[in-house]
């Protein structure tokens, strides 16, 4: 596509947006901001999820279909452990960690001895997700469980102007999701290991051949992105709560964010997070019945005229 | 260019280094690492000639498929047998897209599901609102048309981009149009589906009892398979096979590789539409249930199982998923089904990438070595 | 070459093991065609309504076990399928029991959907009895109902007369309805419009979450000042999930619950607002509460046999229970005498009555059940938790919900409308 026929799209979009956005408010005001605010905050969850998602096929070109799974499993974890101990933070550690683990003894158990055949990598990350859920579905039963929020977070914030109340605890994902996007950031562009991650996804020969231990490297960051996962897992539980089925949804929410985002793009993953979660709550409010739907339309409209996604790279 | 040219035109020198029966996943991710592979291999393996004993061993299983129902049960007939050649029809295209295209798509259930659809909708249904009881001389050729088409634009969708995005998009639009199809009511009926979708009376016959749809199922089945297997020695199919192994190559070659690509889903796509209908047929409804993630990943799973490397094998991954299916609640738990089925798909992926046939080739391989005792260079089970 | 005779050999075994398969298996069930009368019995026994599955396998066993496992002389010989929520995978299930198993009677099968397919299926065993599991679809009896397809259960509409009424006792003459978009909560929804809508309730607003839908964030945003309660037909937990985010949204309407609504998840709610429960109501079969002697020795038989299962029977117990019931009592009234295409045993059926722990019930031209519906109201107890207490048993409840069959629609997103 043309530079200036691009740049025209752009422009009608935006102006589409902006003339839908002057209806939105002085048809409903209230219910146009609280709507934004639930889009933003619905957009940290799938940013956190995501980014684990990303940073695992940018660096490793593996497309781990088994990160839902992985979401699943942290939000049980978690469960669990704040049923047994009270405290949620233990239990955000708790669902981290436990997501962490599995997913790197995926890793250097099944997943390095493959190392190159992506294709085999997939379909085996697609069978562990069917024996994961099917293994969770025994354990927990298909009942949902719902973790509740730290009596600090519980509750509403009130005296916002125009919403007046809004959840505490969607609020705090805001500041959650802002909190591990800079913390992502950091660690991958101002750390030794961020470096070696970047490098590794620019020429992982070379990278190899400057001596780096890859596998290592491979192992770590595959650690990270599952207990992304996980760490998404017991916020979810609180706002979403834990039932089989959560599993396919949050991985196929991520599969939209990384595609329209761009694959290997924390940066991407941020935008594409927010696009999904605007357009899934704008959709839930004003065309609940079609909202799923829209929200595949925007993924196969953004792949017409961007096969990379937006930030995406090869 | 002439298959024969072609073959002549490449060097069968470098079939030894390369290995003839290399794995198909093994071929794939090696094209996706970058590495060539031979075109030569691609020839050699894709055009066994049907030779007298080829023509034997494909007469006599046909003749068994054929006596089989007379000695079975109807129940066996149509539940095991029917369901299993139109589950493997289905999987044959995923098979020709991945096996010979080098695309796995999710879609493909997606694409007998709007076959199923259409059938439902333009044809006689339960739901006298919706379907509009047009004769099936046209509903059937409509349905296949527009499955067809439909899986033309989702090939031209997903070949825009590289390898492994192919089962991550497919998957997305899979979903999508499960979503689609339980939302909306004025089409698609929702939740509910279209019941009551049967095959048309056609010389009196109804073709839903067991054996009418056994051999109605086993004449598509055998030319989807005949086809696949002409399909593939023709030029267009050693070109597909050329870009599986080496687009850029292809490409440098003056082939048009999208335009391969898109031809290759459309014609899976026409497989997979004809298996749909057979599907909606069989069971005389569609709900989103039928095109949901769990049927999608189920297809996988029957073309994995039986081996990407033959036509023949999403028959056999079809068989080994239905006969699990059915009989699992008499010999095991049957609410751990998935468990079982997972565990098997994952130890096929990681033990035996070419599925059954791969294991089967393994073992025959080990078989005659001990037999010969010399170091006899069997069928390769290389791993990259 | 060597390929090639791989492959032959491949299909030679396939062949051999597929005959081998097909021959031996009708030697298999030949041996079966004696004296025991064979029941199928189809449930999800997969996927997340595996709990209620295996709820309500106890209930039919429990129907069995009264009876030690006789009827008229016969043994009882129950075979287990199972589904997955599914149609086609509960017909597949369903032709199994029927074709290759040989069961003489089926009852199943759990969901709505699975039930109007099972139906279709029936019409094409003419000589085989159908009896419902659990299945609440409008459709399964309405429309192209099945000669022998019977349903001792009342539907998802059934289960929501009285509430409407109630409700505007208690003064809500205008309410907004949450509730997830598929066929079950539409039968919930014209249950409870059908009364309200005429007895001059107003429902401005109506709410369909996405199947599956967990982020309620829109729904509440949508929610109008001026409304009294919300109508919530959600499940269990959902609602427990529902309320929290309602709650931390600083909402604070009062609630009436659909029939899986106010499940022990609701009634065990830890967050503020749980004071304010109480006084929900709701309607439903079933209710914990319900203080017959039949129901209370139900829930002590349930509880004797079934020390595993939930502290008290639920939904899918009972209906299975009930319809189990009514296939052994008609079996006992024809003297196990199944002969004939079962024609005798299917009149009985048709005419008979069926006592059952929550009253009597039998069907109407349909072959559905006419039965009772309870109004429920959560109360505290002495001991400070919540219990649902029956506020009002509505007997006959008939599937039109008394309107004239011509007028009868059944329930959608748009129907029934009073904005």
């Amino acid at each position: 596509m043309s530079k200036r026929a691009s740049v025209a799209g752009w422009v009608l979009l935006a102006l589409l947006l902006v003339a839908l956005s002057v209806w939105g408010i002085a048809d409903n005001a209230r219910l146009f901001l609280v709507t934004v605010l639930n889009g933003l905050t619905l957009a940290s969850l799938y940013f956190i999820v995501a980014s684990g998602f990303t940073l695992v096929f940018g660096l490793m070109r593996n497309v781990n279909l088994a990160h839902g799974s992985l979401y699943l499993l942290g939000g049980y974890i978690g469960y669990v452990v704040a049923e047994a101990t009270g405290w949620w933070v233990l239990a955000l550690a708790a669902g981290f960690l436990g997501a962490a683990v599995v997913g790197l003894l995926l890793q250097v158990v099944i997943l390095r001895h493959m190392q190159g055949q992506e294709l085999r990598q997939t379909l085996v990350t697609i069978g562990i997700a069917i024996v994961i859920a099917d293994i969770l579905l025994w354990i927990f039963t298909g009942e949902v469980h719902q973790m509740e929020a730290p009596s600090w977070l519980k509750g509403p914030l009130r005296g916002i102007p125009i919403i007046n109340a809004y959840s505490q605890y969607r609020m705090s994902l805001l500041v959650l999701g802002v909190v591990i996007g800079v913390a992502l950031w950091l660690f991958l562009n101002r750390t030794r290991v961020g470096m070696m991650i970047r490098a590794g996804v620019d020429d992982r020969a070379m990278l190899a051949a400057a001596g780096v231990n890859v596998n290592l490297v491979f192992a770590v960051t595959f650690a990270i992105g599952a207990g992304l996962a996980g760490l998404g897992g017991v916020i979810g539980a609180v706002e979403l709560s834990m039932v089989p089925g959560e599993d396919t949804r949050l991985l196929l929410a991520s599969l939209i964010v990384v595609i329209v985002g761009g694959m290997g793009s924390v940066v991407g993953a941020a935008i594409g997070a927010a696009i999904l979660g605007l357009a899934e709550t704008f959709g839930l409010a004003y065309a609940p019945t079609y909202s799923v739907v829209f929200t595949f339309v925007i993924l196969v409209v953004v792949l017409a005229f961007r096969p990379r996604g937006i930030l995406g790279r090869a | 260019m002439s298959a024969a040219k072609w073959r002549k035109a490449m060097n069968p020198g470098a079939l030894a280094a390369q290995g003839a029966g290399a794995p198909i996943l093994a071929r794939l991710d090696r094209r996706f690492a970058g590495a060539a592979a031979s075109p030569a291999t691609v020839a050699r393996e894709s055009s066994p000639t049907l030779d007298s004993a080829a023509l034997l061993r494909h007469g006599l299983l046909l003749a068994a498929l054929i006596v089989f129902p007379f000695v079975a049960t109807p129940f066996i007939t149509f539940q095991i047998g029917g369901q299993c050649l139109t589950l493997g029809l289905i999987a044959l295209s995923l098979t020709f897209l991945a096996g010979y295209g080098g695309m796995i798509s999710l879609a493909q259930m997606t694409v007998a599901g709007i076959a199923g659809y259409t059938v439902a909708i333009l044809g006689v249904s339960g739901t006298a609102e919706i379907s509009l009881n047009w004769p099936s001389w046209l509903v059937v050729p409509c349905a296949l048309l527009i499955a067809t088409v439909c899986a033309t634009l989702i090939g031209w969708l997903s070949v825009r981009t590289e390898g492994i995005y192919t089962i991550m998009i497919t998957l997305a639009i899979g979903v999508a149009f499960y979503y689609l199809v339980l939302q909306n009511y004025s089409v698609f009926n929702g939740f509910q589906g279209l019941q009551k979708v049967y095959p048309p009376e056609v010389f009196g016959i109804n073709w839903r009892d067991p054996l009418p749809f056994y051999f109605l199922a086993l004449t598509c089945a055998a030319a989807g398979y005949a086809w696949v297997r002409y399909l593939v020695r023709t030029p267009f199919g050693i070109a597909l096979q050329g870009i599986r192994d080496n687009p850029r190559r292809m490409h440098a070659l003056g082939f048009n590789v999208v335009a391969h690509r898109v031809a290759a889903y459309a014609a899976a796509g026409f497989i997979a539409a004809v298996g749909g209908v057979l599907f909606v047929w069989y069971n005389a409804l569609i709900t989103p249930g039928s095109v949901g993630t769990s049927w999608l990943i189920n297809l996988l799973i029957i073309a994995v199982l039986g081996g990407l490397r033959h036509p023949v094998g999403p028959f056999l991954g079809a068989l080994v998923f239905v006969l699990l299916q059915t009989f699992a609640i008499d010999l095991i738990d049957r609410e751990r089904f998935n468990l079982v089925i997972g565990g098997v798909f994952l130890a096929i992926v990681l033990f035996s990438p070419d599925g059954l046939l791969g294991l089967w080739a393994k073992l025959r391989a080990r078989m005659t070595t001990r037999a010969a005792g010399v170091g006899r260079s069997t069928i390769s089970t290389q791993r990259p | 070459m060597k390929t090639q005779k791989r492959r032959f050999v491949t299909k030679l075994l396939g062949g051999a093991v597929l005959a081998a398969w097909a021959v031996a298996a009708p030697l298999g069930t030949a041996v079966a065609q004696q004296p025991p009368v064979k029941i199928g019995v189809l449930a999800t026994l997969e996927g997340p309504f595996a709990a209620g599955g295996a709820d309500g396998m106890r209930g039919a066993e429990l129907a069995i076990r009264e009876r030690n496992g006789m009827v008229a002389g016969r043994k009882i010989e129950m075979i287990k399928a199972s589904s997955d929520a599914k149609p086609d995978v509960a017909v597949n299930a369903a032709r199994k029991l029927i074709e290759q198993d040989k069961v003489d009677i089926l009852v199943g099968p759990l969901s709505g959907g699975e039930g109007i397919a099972v139906k279709d299926y029936s019409k094409t065993q003419p000589n085989n009895t159908f009896i419902n599991g659990s299945s609440g679809a409008q459709a399964t009896t309405l429309t192209n109902p099945s000669t022998n397809f019977f349903r001792f259960n009342t539907d998802g509409a059934q289960w929501m007369v009285g509430l409407g009424e109630e409700a505007l006792k208690r003064g809500y003459k205008r309410v907004m309805i949450i509730a997830e978009d598929y066929a079950f909560p539409y039968s919930q929804v014209q249950g409870f419009m059908t009364e309200y809508c005429a007895k001059g309730g107003k429902v401005p607003i109506k709410a369909w979450v996405p199947l599956g839908g967990k982020d309620y964030s829109s729904v509440i945003a949508r929610i109008p000042k001026d409304i009294d309660a919300l109508v919530v037909i959600l499940g269990g937990a959902d609602a427990v999930n529902f309320l929290n985010q309602y709650e931390a949204a600083g909402g604070d309407k009062p609630m009436l619950g659909g029939s899986i609504t106010v499940a022990q998840d609701v009634l065990n709610y830890r967050g503020k607002r749980r004071e304010s429960l109480v006084g929900t109501l709701s309607a439903g079969p079933i209710a914990d509460s319900i203080d017959t002697p039949e129901f209370k020795a139900f829930v002590a038989s349930y509880k004797k046999n079934f020390p595993d299962g939930y502290p008290s029977p639920g939904l899918f117990a009972l209906n299975y229970y009930i319809n189990m019931k009514a296939a052994l009592d008609a079996l006992e009234a024809v003297k196990g005498d199944l002969s004939g295409g079962q024609a005798k045993y299917r009149e009985t059926l048709a005419k008979m009555t069926v006592k059952t722990p929550v009253g009597d019930i039998r069907l109407d031209e349909n072959r559905q059940a006419i039965g009772t519906t309870f109004v429920t109201e959560v109360v505290r107890d002495d001991k400070g938790g919540l219990y649902q207490k029956v506020v009002r048993a509505i007997p006959n409840v008939n599937q039109m919900l008394g309107q004239k069959p011509a007028d009868f629609q059944i329930g959608s997103r748009d129907v029934p409308n009073c904005p």
